[in-house]
């Protein structure tokens, strides 16, 4: 018999005899409909809490927002998706205080060294953010790859405040994960960091050092 | 048993416990450690929970677990299906090392040499590095705190927390001894150095192995949480991905995980939640441009299917590994992780380990607590840790009649002297008459009870009898 | 499994005492104390002569066999329906959480789980179902208290201690870093793996020393046993008392009949 077949056997042949299926009552996770302003406070104060940073910007204002953001960290380039709208806003903006614009548009084999060596900076998307918790809801896409948000150690990150949901199980409700889930979905609440030396708290262990939240209002 | 059979002999006796405790008990810097880091510990998960009703969202945890287990073939087949249909593959091993031979396999079938570890308990329980190593594979730990274990040639001293008993320049040494790193205590420069010497081994390494938080039986999900995002490098930048996990991981649908991650988070290190949360579905698609082209699954019994033959021992199979039962533990305080000298230290080992290396081996295990119930006060799922102790503690003595044994190894610690004893203890206090007796002769012989008594004196005064028993006061008072 | 909430019965006559084996030998004038002080409150006390040990010791220490034995004496000691008080949080917590375990599937369930039903820690009893009224008769003092881990977490009167203490006036009560602390008793524990329960109770110590304060209560014997006997063996300055023996020190009436 198999291995799987061996464990699967001993789990249904139970010595004990069926057991009872208990009920999961989850309104314990609920929150009170918080207003929208209520929950860009508590997302800003929560990632805020954990070395994240935010601005507040508006459709029109966040590439400024974002040039000046780059300007200040000296970043010679900034990564970018090739189809997704920040990307395409991005080319045409025809300013001149903007880094070097790359696009993550061939597999990673053949561009590995530079993308974890030469790039300073990302800007992503977000599938709508957390407030209790201060997390963004990443999808990556093959406009956006995985790696995007989590080599370059500087990841920015624009999030449409109208996207904010109040708890985790708010979010997986409403965007119907049960439905079926990307290759790779993320949630993301700070900068990436350890605590594994004496509890200190350092940043950037793996991942980016800093992460940038601009919240479109 | 089966289990035991890879453990070689570089493997720490377990019945050695009372002298490695004694050892950390004399260790000021190993009692510094664990005490300044417990502390911190607990009053950050106080902190974390403020505001939740905590007794309903442990509730819900241990009825979420609960629910999974109760379904757990249902739901491993379940998994497996939809895990099949998202394109990873699934392994099954009943032993650590059948999985060690699963993922050697997987390596050797890419010809893989090197191999990057983000932070697995299952792992440590195959002990899958020791095993790799041997047929020439190079498997290197990247959570910067395993990383450091490795370096040291140790084991994790805590389960969330691997070098939690080192101090900032134990570190320092160790890492300018082993990869020439200044020798400075500066957290964040040794933290950037580990980082510059990781990131080259992520870009080569052939494959990545992981641990699972959460295997998510309706979309077929391997959820991961970390804050350093070396479990996002190595699920995404090496071709192959191999995830190892105990069965018992299982849940029905991402709302469960929703429940689990609240109270996972806060309860092990009081954060509100980690950085990451990797959900992982499936290997890179055919339009991606990144991820690894195979995604494997190894599902671990490692005695599990045992522990779940028992109505009472399955509760230990609730565990979400949040290590909160060690950091409010006061016998894992004083004598750090190490001194178990197994995989899971702290009150989870003790009611665990008994499992995977038998009773006779664990013997001292279930008795290494004051039964305090701090731990099970503080378990997320609610796990009866102390009365799960007692259990062992019956199993180990063959104790029960009515209830007879059943873990592996059972009635090892009984003495016939020891069992004689309670014997006499028993015939003793169940009959009224003969107590009255024996307990008045010995308050009225009190001037000849000895000042010391064995290990109690070794730290106390011996406690004095009193002059009369309240039997006797009770007693001349109704006259 | 959820603990059933807690329903105090309304104040009786009479209550069974049971005193405990520590306390028979040890400590018997804490039992008085808790005696007095139900008296005090208009209850008749009954006390089992036939009484010996909860069986905890055999319990805990994986005898079940032994410990059932013993604990079956004990079930035909309280016939009628009154409450059973216990001026220990541990033995009490044996009694009513653990003897219906130690019962099941046997003829006594019924008996055990009656029994089990009417245990009260007899600081609990006196405050919430006496509704006791201290009067301070006592100097200016401090103290600390430590209350037992079976108390805390079985029986749930860790605010019980501090509320007595609370009520005598001239009693200020001074708070030990991490009272929740076990101080490493433990029955079996504290001389099975002495030097972890040794390495304990030094701490326990320490922390009350360092609130200044030269004496401290606790609900349990054991603990009392365990911690003031390592402060008197290594020459610290603090000594200890149940907390039943000091509350009926500060308002007993010494001078004539009891108030």
């Amino acid at each position: 018999m198999s291995s799987r077949d061996t464990i699967l056997q001993r789990l249904r042949d139970r010595a004990g005899g069926e057991l009872t299926v208990p009920e999961c009552d989850f309104s314990v996770l609920e929150r009170d409909d918080w207003s929208t302003a209520e929950r860009i406070e508590r997302f800003e104060k929560m990632i805020e809490s954990v070395h994240g940073e935010v601005h507040h910007c508006t459709g029109d204002s966040w590439i400024e927002r974002l040039a000046e953001l780059l300007a200040s960290r000296g970043a010679r380039n900034l990564l970018i998706p090739r189809a997704h709208e920040i990307g395409q806003s991005l080319r045409n903006a025809g300013r001149n205080d903007l880094p070097e614009l790359l696009i993550y548009d061939e597999p990673i084999e053949s561009w590995r060294p530079h993308l974890f060596n030469e790039v300073d900076a990302s800007i992503t998307s977000t599938r709508g953010g957390i407030a209790e918790t201060g997390s963004l809801i990443l999808w990556p896409t093959d406009d956006e790859p995985r790696l995007m948000s989590l080599v370059p150690p500087v990841h920015i990150a624009l999030l449409k405040a109208s996207e904010l949901y109040t708890t985790f199980h708010e979010a997986m409700k409403a965007q119907e994960w049960s439905a079926g889930m990307p290759t790779n979905a993320l949630l993301v609440s700070g900068p990436s960091k350890t605590a594994d030396i004496e509890q200190t708290l350092a940043y950037g262990v793996h991942g980016p050092k800093e992460l940038i939240v601009l919240i479109i209002e | 048993m089966s289990e035991t059979a890879g453990h070689t002999d570089h493997h720490i006796d377990v019945k050695q416990f009372h002298p490695r405790a004694q050892a950390a008990i004399h260790n000021p810097k190993i009692r510094k450690n664990f005490r300044s880091a417990m502390d911190g510990l607990m009053s950050k998960r106080k902190a974390a929970f403020e505001g939740w009703d905590l007794e309903t969202l442990r509730e819900l945890g241990a009825n979420v677990r609960l629910r999974a287990l109760a379904n757990l073939p249902d739901l491993l087949e379940q998994l497996e299906k939809k895990l099949t249909e998202n394109g990873i593959k699934v392994h099954w091993a009943v032993d650590g090392d059948e999985a060690c031979r699963i993922v050697r396999d997987i390596c050797k079938a890419r010809d893989a040499r090197t191999v990057i570890k983000g932070k697995s308990m299952v792992s440590e329980e195959m002990e899958l590095n020791h095993y790799l190593q041997e047929q020439g594979i190079e498997a290197l730990e990247s959570d910067l705190g395993e990383y450091i274990v490795q370096l040291a040639g140790e084991t994790p001293s805590h389960i969330i927390m691997p070098a939690i008993h080192k101090n900032t320049g134990e570190i320092s040494e160790l890492m300018h001894e082993k990869t020439g790193t200044d020798l400075s205590h500066d957290v964040e420069y040794l933290t950037a150095s580990a980082r510059q010497q990781l990131r080259e081994k992520f870009m080569s390494a052939d494959v990545g192995v992981s641990g699972v938080n959460f295997a998510v039986a309706e979309t077929g999900t391997l959820c991961l949480v970390e804050n350093e995002g070396n479990g996002r490098m190595t699920t995404t930048v090496p071709p192959c991905h191999i995830a190892v996990t105990g069965i018992e991981k299982v849940v029905p649908t991402m709302e469960d995980v929703s429940a689990l991650l609240a109270l996972l988070t806060r309860s092990a290190t009081g954060q509100h939640i980690t950085t990451y949360f990797n959900m992982i579905s499936g290997p890179r698609k055919a339009d991606e441009l990144d991820g690894p082209e195979e995604v494997h699954l190894v599902l671990v019994d490692n005695g599990r299917s045992s522990i779940y033959q028992d109505d009472e021992l399955l509760d230990t199979l609730r565990c979400i590994r949040c290590g909160a039962c060690m950091n409010h533990c006061p016998v894992y305080t004083r004598v750090g992780g190490h001194a178990y000298g197994t995989t899971y230290p702290g009150p989870i080992g003790k009611i665990l380990m008994p499992h995977l290396i038998g009773l006779d081996e664990g013997r001292h295990l279930p008795s290494a607590s004051s039964l305090c119930g701090a731990c099970g006060e503080v378990c997320p799922v609610k796990i009866p840790i102390p009365d799960l102790l007692v259990r062992l503690r019956q199993e180990s003595v063959d104790g029960d009649k009515l209830h007879p044994a059943r873990v592996n190894g059972h009635g090892a610690k009984r003495s016939p002297m020891e069992a004689m004893v309670w014997k006499g203890w028993a015939w003793m206090h169940a009959s009224p008459g003969l107590y009255r007796f024996g307990t008045g002769a010995a308050t009225k012989l009190r001037a000849l009870q000895p000042s010391s008594a064995g290990a109690w004196t070794n730290y106390r005064t011996a406690p004095k009898l009193a002059a009369k028993t309240l039997h006797q006061r009770m007693k001349e008072r109704s006259q | 499994m959820v603990d059933p909430i807690k329903v105090y019965p309304a104040k009786p006559a009479k209550v069974y005492f049971y005193g405990t084996c520590l306390v028979d030998m040890f400590y018997p004038d804490a039992g008085i104390a808790g005696v007095e002080l139900l008296e005090r409150e208009g209850i008749e006390v009954l006390f089992p002569q036939n009484q010996t040990c909860c069986g905890q010791p055999a319990y805990t220490s994986g005898y079940h066999d032994e410990a059932r034995s013993v604990a079956r004496a004990q079930l035909d000691l309280f016939p009628g329906d009154w409450p059973i008080v216990v001026p220990s949080g541990s033995c009490g917590g044996m009694m009513r959480k653990h003897y219906p375990d130690l019962f099941r599937d046997t003829p006594e369930a019924a008996k055990a789980s009656d029994v089990a039903g009417r245990v009260w820690e007899l600081t609990d009893f006196l405050l919430n179902v006496c509704h006791i009224k201290l009067e301070d008769l006592g100097e200016p003092t401090t103290v600390a208290m430590h209350t037992s881990c079976s108390a805390r977490r079985e029986m749930g009167v860790a605010e019980v201690g501090p509320k007595l203490l609370g009520q005598l006036k001239n009693v200020n009560l001074v708070e030990q870093v991490r009272p929740e602390e076990c101080c490493g008793f433990g029955g079996t524990f504290a001389v099975r793996h002495p030097e972890i329960s040794g390495a304990m109770v030094s701490e326990k110590v320490d922390a009350l020393v360092d609130t200044g304060t030269r004496q401290f209560v606790t609900t349990d014997c054991g603990c009392l046993m365990n911690i003031a006997g390592y402060a008197e063996k290594n020459q610290k300055p603090v000594e200890g008392q149940h907390i039943l023996s000091f509350l009926w020190a500060r308002t007993r009436n010494k001078g004539g009949q009891p108030s």
